[in-house]
């Protein structure tokens, strides 16, 4: 900031953490910004090329003659998906399920605590940060045969790893959103006698909103990636293991229909807060 | 009428202090405002006027010296008796317009005042864009929301921090009438700091001209134009005349040629 113009800039307020900028030190928001297709001719259109390219990788399979144990037709995957889904694949997805909303519902609410607590008391920021910076740039995959030795071969090592995948994203998202808040907002709510929690109620959480948003998605990203890979490590629950154990028969058509309903998911949850963002921040465009 | 002193300022001084100098932004500054006054602040970039609004509002206190409104000293904000209009509208962008002026109601935990907010909204020509979002108002529509959104608590001082410093030229003259219609209208105290010297002309009785590093009042201008008072009058000779001569002062007080 050049301090030539320290007379004339606007006054920040350091007693409320009001600084403007800084986005924190990780700030995964593309994401949200990926562009949508709109119109009935543009959905349409994605739709057949998806329908080509499976057709063509269908074709390509046969006109190859390559085996199923190396790669399984799209027929083969979505016949199995059909016929076995009861069988097979639904037990398995409850219990990923189960655990992922477990450990997001834990992380988050864990992860936007800890956001809102450095938002009202800055100077906590430099203590928390790198415990942030490390859980988030560490697999928390790794930390599973660590958590089974403790915690033995239930939900509750995975539970506790996606809670760990998923907060500190949640966390750096929101307390980057809190933190962008306009420190104008702020000076024209504090001008109305507002208080340090109507502010936040009515200015600081509305203005995060759009990041908030973003922290749940890729944290619930991050979360069934260590949710899947953790059941792949151990326990024999859930889809992960289903991969294991499908690869290990070399039955490749349910291999890939697991695959398949992980992916589901996954878009599933992307497709859930890129809804959610519409709806309630849409104003950030 | 006697006129009341509404703002007393007592030699107010405000230092900021970096890392690696020390800036003082307001220097002894001593001035008063009357009740129902409209005072102008203008001056170069950086010689404080903008801090000096600041510490009448309450939000930013002075290093030294003291703000008395209506004789009481002033120690935190005041919200039923000083209205602040930034250069931004600041209209929050998730609320509708009704909703964003609705805010300070909703903040001070008291009902909407509708009969004012509808004569205000009506002076403002937003009648029919209560429930328009921020983002599909133009800026001089926006700001003039930012305006009904302070009158609409009937504070007896607005303090205006170049409230038009970003709308274009037309917009300006525009929202300039509307502002002495307002002002004509309800008699509020209003200290205004802009930029623009012709502007500051024309809305004021007085004009402070303030000059930097560090930053003092180095001059107050009588404006005794009658109102109301339309656009031509900025082609006037006196007006121009008025005009190069504080002109004059802010550019000198900028090469450090006057004093």
């Amino acid at each position: 900031m050049a301090t030539d113009n320290l007379a004339d800039k606007i006054p920040d307020f350091n007693s409320s953490g009001g600084n403007q900028g800084g986005n924190g030190p990780v700030d995964i928001s593309a994401l949200a910004n990926l562009r949508r297709a709109k119109g009935l001719k543009e959905i349409a259109s994605v739709i057949a090329l998806a329908i080509v390219v499976v057709t063509l990788l269908e074709f390509i399979l046969i006109w190859t003659h390559t085996e199923a144990y190396v790669f399984p037709k799209p027929t083969a995957i979505i016949h199995s998906l059909f016929t076995d889904f009861s069988t097979l694949y639904w037990k398995p997805l409850t219990q990923t399920v189960q655990t992922f909303f477990m450990g997001l519902i834990i992380g988050s609410t864990i992860g936007l605590s800890l956001a809102v607590l450095v938002t009202l008391k800055p100077g906590l920021d430099i203590f928390i940060s790198p415990y942030i910076i490390i859980l988030v740039t560490t697999p928390m995959v790794a930390l599973i045969p660590f958590l089974m030795l403790k915690f033995g071969f239930g939900m509750t090592p995975r539970v506790i790893a996606i809670s760990l995948a998923t907060g500190p994203m949640v966390m750096i998202n929101s307390a980057t959103g809190f933190r962008r808040t306009n420190a104008e907002l702020i000076a024209l709510g504090k001008s109305y006698g507002a208080t340090e929690f109507q502010l936040f109620r009515k200015i600081r959480f509305p203005f995060a909103l759009p990041m908030i948003i973003v922290g749940f998605m890729v944290g619930s990203i991050f979360g069934l990636l260590t949710a899947v890979g953790a059941e792949m490590v151990g326990g024999g629950m859930g889809l992960g293991n289903r991969l294991i154990y499908f690869s290990s028969l070399v039955q490749m058509s349910q291999f890939g229909a697991v695959l398949v309903i992980v992916a589901t998911f996954g878009v599933g949850i992307y497709s859930f807060f890129t809804f959610v963002n519409r709806k309630w921040a849409s104003w950030d465009a | 009428m006697a006129q009341a002193t509404r703002i007393q300022i007592t030699d107010v001084s405000k230092i900021y202090q970096s890392e690696t100098k020390t800036v003082e932004a307001v220097k002894n500054f001593t001035e008063s405002v009357q009740d129902g006054e409209f005072v102008c602040v203008v001056g170069a970039s950086g010689c404080g006027k903008t801090t000096l609004l600041w510490c009448l509002s309450g939000l930013h206190p002075a290093t030294s010296g003291t703000v008395h409104i209506d004789g009481e000293l002033l120690t935190k904000p005041l919200p039923d008796r000083i209205g602040m209009v930034f250069q931004d509208s600041n209209l929050l962008p998730w609320r509708t317009l009704m909703e964003n002026i609705e805010l300070p109601f909703q903040i001070k935990k008291k009902a909407v005042n509708r009969k004012l907010v509808d004569e205000l909204l009506d002076v403002a020509g937003l009648k029919g864009f209560e429930n328009s979002y921020p983002g599909e108002l133009s800026g001089g529509m926006k700001q003039r929301g930012s305006i009904v959104r302070a009158l609409a608590q009937d504070p007896e001082v607005l303090l205006m921090d170049e409230p038009f410093g970003a709308l274009d030229a037309f917009t300006r003259e525009e929202m300039n009438l509307f502002l002495l219609k307002v002002w004509q209208q309800t008699r509020k105290t209003i200290v205004f700091v802009t930029h623009s010297i012709s502007e500051a002309i024309f809305l004021a009785d007085r004009v402070w001209v303030m000059s930097p590093r560090p930053g003092r009042l180095s001059r107050i201008v009588d404006v005794d134009f009658p109102r109301p008072r339309n656009i031509d009058l900025q082609f006037e000779p006196k007006f121009i005349e008025i005009l190069k001569s504080i002109r004059d002062d802010v550019e000198g007080s900028k090469s450090g040629k006057v004093q």
